[in-house]
């Protein structure tokens, strides 16, 4: 059966910087789980001649020219930043 | 020492100097104040679609030529996940299993015949932001804030990743000085070390000689210098085999080098280390070279640098040659020559005197040039220093710098290196008396009274003389 161990709901969490409390970890084992389950459905199916789509449209090569258009303003930049320092954004130490 | 093998593989970022970003249209360039080159895509704002930057692709397909690859019929761009101030979407647009550029080699000349490095993959991706670390008493480490400029923030990188087929660090700074002539030559970057529009990893890892095991590797990162980035990898070489010998075992980590320290300290591991959890990005779509472009650009890579080092090492001897070329000098030079000009002498004045002017080489006229160099030995040291400053001011002619000749004639010296003598009786004493090393101060004397046109080797051989009497 495919599932989702709690192990790598806890791994997954960390990589989005996700703190889960145990009943929300045993809770998204369950839904994560009960989704890989409806994907891996496709996996019945014989897809040996079917190229891995990673893309609804047909389509290759759509490209912009290397011309410049304008950047935005500084007060369109900031507008919705939550801290500013001169023209810099502001964020915890990283 | 001599029972070990080094094996040593890199991975060099270059920064194409296309006029905008890679997926938008933002001016990509040094020097705008900060945040000032930014837009809905490049600061990740939510709907905001990238659109591939068509040069870029071209770019990266040429120095993949240039490389020898195999050009992807279909590259495909990937996300690659992670969190950091300087990554606005918490992802970088990458490559992944399906780069425009693989299986590819550079050969580099040495004198002993070529070391040939496997290309592994050359592929797009966009630069991350620049932060900006704030202390309360400056901006340094401890940082209390990080301040952040998306300027950088999706300008186009190649990534080059090479196979481990280097084993000492000479030969891994030959190959990347190559490299880097190679990129400057093909106009794709300015590919300068110091202001890191080229970096580069080198991955570190030694075995008992004659075996082909790979054992665990450490990595040098955001190294700046070639000769710093060979330091290091010598240092760590010889870490790895004592830590060996003493019955030790090498862990996996990265190590910073930092110059200033002139040793490798380790930094922190990232934790969750490389699960980017890589996935095609939705967003953009293939990129399928077509043929006639991948001709086009084949057809406008020129003679490139390493088959020029092997061609003038037939002139001139090895080391000159590879000076020359690593230089980006030795067209010039070929000019110089072909105006005239002998094929050593020339060489010398340009690896060792023109270099160190800081003009460019195609600023300069090479017949007049050439005219400086064939005249050297007759004018004034002075005077062939201030003609070779001025080589790359337009209209420059040597004709002036010639006419001013050496002074070598001894019955015009010696009645000024006699006057000296007699000016400074203390110190032509104290040379008598075995201080040999007064006999630069009168020299310097005769230099200074004759405007710097004496021919010093007369002048030496004079003052002896008189000093001797």
């Amino acid at each position: 059966m495919a599932g989702i161990s709690r192990d790598e709901v806890l791994h997954v969490a960390r990589l989005a910087r996700l703190e889960l409390t145990d009943e929300e970890v045993g809770r998204f084992q369950e839904q994560l789980s009960e989704i890989i389950e409806a994907i891996s459905k496709v996996s019945q199916l014989d897809l040996s001649d079917v190229p891995p789509t990673a893309h609804p449209l047909e389509i290759a090569n759509t490209w912009a020219e290397d011309e410049p258009r304008p950047s935005l303003t500084l007060d369109e930049v900031f507008a919705n930043a939550p801290d500013r320092d001169d023209g810099y954004f502001r964020v915890p130490p990283a | 020492m001599s029972n070990w093998e080094a094996v040593i593989g890199l991975e060099i970022h270059v920064q194409l100097k296309t006029r905008t970003k890679m997926f938008c249209r933002c001016p990509n360039g040094f020097g705008g104040e900060p945040n000032t080159q930014t837009c809905p895509v490049c600061l990740a704002f939510p709907g905001a679609l990238p659109v591939a930057n068509r040069r870029a692709v071209e770019e990266c397909i040429k120095l993949g030529l240039a490389l020898d690859c195999e050009i992807a019929e279909r590259a495909v761009f990937h996300r690659k996940n992670y969190f950091y101030p300087d990554l606005p979407k918490a992802y970088q647009i990458s490559q992944y299993d399906e780069p425009l550029c693989a299986r590819g080699k550079l050969a580099v000349p040495t004198e002993n015949g070529d070391i040939t490095v496997g290309i592994t993959r050359a592929h797009l991706e966009e630069d991350a932001a620049k932060n900006v670390h704030v202390a309360a008493s400056g901006r340094i480490h401890g940082a209390t804030a990080t301040l952040v400029d998306f300027n950088r923030g999706g300008t186009p990188l190649v990534e080059i990743v090479t196979e481990p087929d280097l084993h000492d660090a000479e030969s891994a700074k030959r190959f990347l000085q190559l490299l880097r002539q190679t990129v400057v030559e093909l106009d794709l970057s300015d590919a300068e070390l110091e202001k890191g529009s080229m970096r580069f990893d080198v991955n570190v890892s030694v075995r008992p000689a004659g075996s082909d095991e790979l054992r665990t590797r450490t990595e040098l990162k955001n190294m700046n210098s070639f000769n710093f980035a060979a330091k290091g990898i010598e240092r760590e070489i010889a870490r790895q085999i004592r830590v060996y010998e003493q019955g030790g075992i090498v862990e996996q980590e990265t190590l910073h080098f930092d110059p200033a320290h002139e040793e490798s300290p380790p930094m922190r591991s990232k934790e969750e280390a490389q699960d980017y959890r890589y996935f095609p990005d939705p967003d953009l779509v293939p990129v399928h070279p077509p043929v006639d472009v991948v001709e086009r650009l084949r057809g406008e890579i020129g003679e490139l640098p390493g088959a020029r080092i092997k061609r003038i090492a037939d002139t001139l001897s090895f080391y000159d040659a590879d000076v020359l070329v690593t230089g980006g000098l030795d067209r010039l030079w070929a000019d110089v020559v072909a105006a005239g000009a002998e094929p050593k002498e020339a060489a010398n004045v340009l690896a060792n005197q023109f270099v160190a002017t800081g003009i460019a080489p195609s600023a300069v006229n090479a017949a007049e040039l050439a005219k400086l160099v064939s005249a050297r030995a007759e004018i004034p040291r002075a005077a062939f220093d201030e003609a070779l400053a001025k080589t790359g001011d337009a209209g420059f002619t040597a004709a002036p710098y010639l006419e001013q000749k050496v002074v070598g004639d001894a019955a015009e010296l010696d009645p000024i290196i006699e006057r000296i003598i007699d000016a400074n009786p203390g110190q032509a004493e104290q040379f008598r008396g075995g201080k040999q090393g007064l006999l630069g101060f009168f020299v310097g004397q005769v230099m200074k009274e004759t405007g710097g046109k004496a021919d010093p080797r007369v002048v030496n051989e004079r003052v002896r003389e008189k000093l001797r009497a």
